[in-house]
């Protein structure tokens, strides 16, 4: 699958109480949650954003409270990954069970600049920089995870293995 | 093996597992709270079973917006204890509610060696009494509620040694926020924490809790401790069904060994905007506050209630100070009554509330205004935690708190019990 977007760029620590603030948390519907995506630490980042755009950040991306809330708001919102030098462990669970791509790639982060437009084929792992001609390549997935994503989600995942389990 | 290995070979049906390996472990106890069990239950409806694994091994807690705040978190309490009624599951409501992460191990409900896994990231509290605990998300959640296990990937683990005798007003909130200051929010990522030393024999139940439940802050899957005297004496009249105690080998493998001597180490003040920005409360400065608050899963203990209660004993809450003090369970609350604590801190002008998560996530009873300054002994500091993107939260542990709710900046609790 490839994805196409503009870059927004973030720091260190990014954690999902900025990503999506608890006092939006009386609803779980991602559409709802979408419209306070991001709001605590950019205050554009509602206006600007556009289906397929991506973030980047550097270490640590998600810390913090476990809400799934946080990959469902970025995902609603329109993002189509998030690239980051790492992400925290709960964060990274959750991104992959629901389905939000993410991939580990500290050097496409540290040559990228905010508004940069990539190209980012997930099945090879390969981000292109369009607006600077760099291509990078991020971490692949163990195979335990690969087999989560390509079902689609822990969900999907699931459903197949207890289907297994009954036959 | 270390302590994690351990428990997670047992509940894998492997003899040995090493850090990496990708493991299905047997939970044995699987909790989720108002905010994130609504979309477990929505989760779990969708894998289309007609059962949970185990009613018995499912709690339910609604801590974070209750009482309800508002409509919409009456709506998701409302949809966890009808889910409850369907499936047989039990459901902590109002009234018989607490904090989950003081309630579950006052109610004997996780237990040495056990695998418990929480649609909380606080779940790691559970390591105090020689669990494997650690947060996941609501779909994990809903997963293990129907299978009974779950996938997860076997940490390395950092042995922390605490060495010494801790000091007067320094206890385990103290000992983690030293330990994040100095190795970082993502210092112990993807890691288990095992907590050891003479500081950590000394240290109460109460203040191992505290310690366990910041490992998330560190960025760590768990935080544990081993069983000894005080652990099997906590577990003792609580426990509802057999566990076993696992012991780390002599031989066992560690990424990393870090060593403390906690007689240096005061009292801590974690600096907005990170649990990461720790330093001794007498370097702190003079930070003035508008907002004291005493509770949350990380400090709503009876131990952390006493702390607080010595300095109220002698001292009021400077007025146009806010303290809200919020005991974490039903039972920690009437402790504090019996104990004459309640009136003391009404006496000094604190509020006092039922059981709730409330301002600590910025959900309700305490809410920060743009500008105002709080100290709290929660967990986390974060931009807009406990209120608007505009406020600051310091953290610290209870004596330090109601010290200065009665001076009105941070305060070294000598410098009122001179």
């Amino acid at each position: 699958m490839k994805l196409k977007g503009k870059v927004f760029k973030y720091g260190a620590d990014v954690n999902t109480d900025v990503i999506i603030p608890a006092r939006y948390l009386n609803v779980s519907a991602p559409a709802e949650l979408a419209k306070h995506c991001m709001e605590d630490i950019d205050t554009t980042f509602l206006k600007k954003v556009k289906p397929g755009d991506i973030i980047m950040a550097t270490t640590n991306f998600g810390c913090g409270s476990s809400r799934e809330h946080a990959p469902l708001a970025i995902k609603a919102s329109g993002i189509s990954c998030v690239i980051a030098h790492s992400f925290a462990r709960i964060f990274f669970r959750n991104a992959i069970n629901i389905g939000l791509p993410l991939l580990e790639c500290a050097e496409s982060v540290n040559n990228t600049k905010a508004g940069d437009a990539l190209e980012i084929d997930l099945a090879k792992g390969t981000i292109k920089n369009i607006t600077n001609g760099k291509t990078f390549t991020a971490e692949p997935y163990p195979d335990f995870m690969s087999g989560i994503i390509s079902a689609g989600g822990l969900i999907a995942y699931t459903k197949k293995r207890l289907a297994l389990a009954k036959a | 093996m270390n302590l994690a290995e351990k428990i997670l070979a047992a509940h894998s049906g492997k003899k040995i597992v090493t850090p990496g390996e990708f493991i299905n472990a047997r939970v044995d106890m699987v909790l989720s709270n108002d905010i994130t069990a609504p979309i477990a239950i929505n989760e779990f409806r969708r894998l289309g079973v007609s059962k949970v694994f185990d009613k018995n091994k499912i709690v339910m807690v609604a801590d974070h917006f209750v009482p309800n705040k508002d409509i919409l978190s009456a709506e998701q309490a409302k949809q966890m204890r009808e889910f409850c009624k369907e499936y047989g599951v039990k459901f902590y409501d109002v009234g018989e509610m607490g904090i989950e992460h003081v309630l579950l191990p006052e109610q004997g409900f996780v237990l040495p060696g056990d695998v418990v896994i929480g649609a909380d990231s606080h779940t790691c509290t559970y390591g105090a009494v020689g669990a494997f605990a650690t947060g996941m998300g609501s779909t994990d959640v809903a997963v293990a509620m129907a299978t009974g296990d779950i996938w997860m990937k076997v940490p390395p683990t950092i042995k922390f040694v605490y060495r010494g005798e801790l000091g007067k007003w320094v206890g385990g909130k103290d000992l983690i926020l030293y330990t994040i200051g100095n190795i970082g929010v993502d210092g112990a990522l993807y890691a288990a924490m095992e907590f050891t030393g003479e500081a950590i024999d000394q240290l109460s139940m109460d203040g191992r809790f505290t310690m366990a439940n910041m490992a998330i802050e560190a960025g760590g899957k768990a935080g544990l401790f081993h069983v000894d005297n005080k652990t099997q004496l906590y577990i003792k009249s609580r426990a509802k069904k057999n566990y076993l105690v696992y012991e780390t080998d002599s031989d066992a493998e560690y990424e990393k060994v870090i060593e403390y001597d906690v007689t240096t180490i005061e009292p801590q003040v974690s600096m907005p905007h990170s649990p990461a920005n720790a330093k001794a409360v007498g370097k702190v400065g003079s930070v003035k506050i508008d907002q004291a608050v005493i509770g949350s899963c990380t400090n709503g203990r009876i131990e952390d209630l006493r702390l607080a209660a010595q300095i109220f004993r002698r001292h009021k809450v400077k007025p146009g100070i806010r303290c809200i003090i919020i005991p974490g369970t039903q039972q920690v609350y009437l402790d504090a009554l019996a104990e004459g604590l309640i009136e003391i801190f009404v006496k000094a002008g604190a509020a006092v509330s039922t059981p709730t998560c409330g301002p600590c996530l910025g959900g309700h009873m305490g809410v920060l205004a743009e500008g105002e300054r709080c100290i709290s002994t929660t967990n986390r500091n974060f931009v807009g935690r406990m209120g608007s993107a505009k406020s600051e939260v310091y953290l610290a542990n209870p004596a330090v708190a109601a010290a200065s709710a009665v001076t009105g900046k941070i305060t070294h609790p000598d410098e009122v019990m001179k």
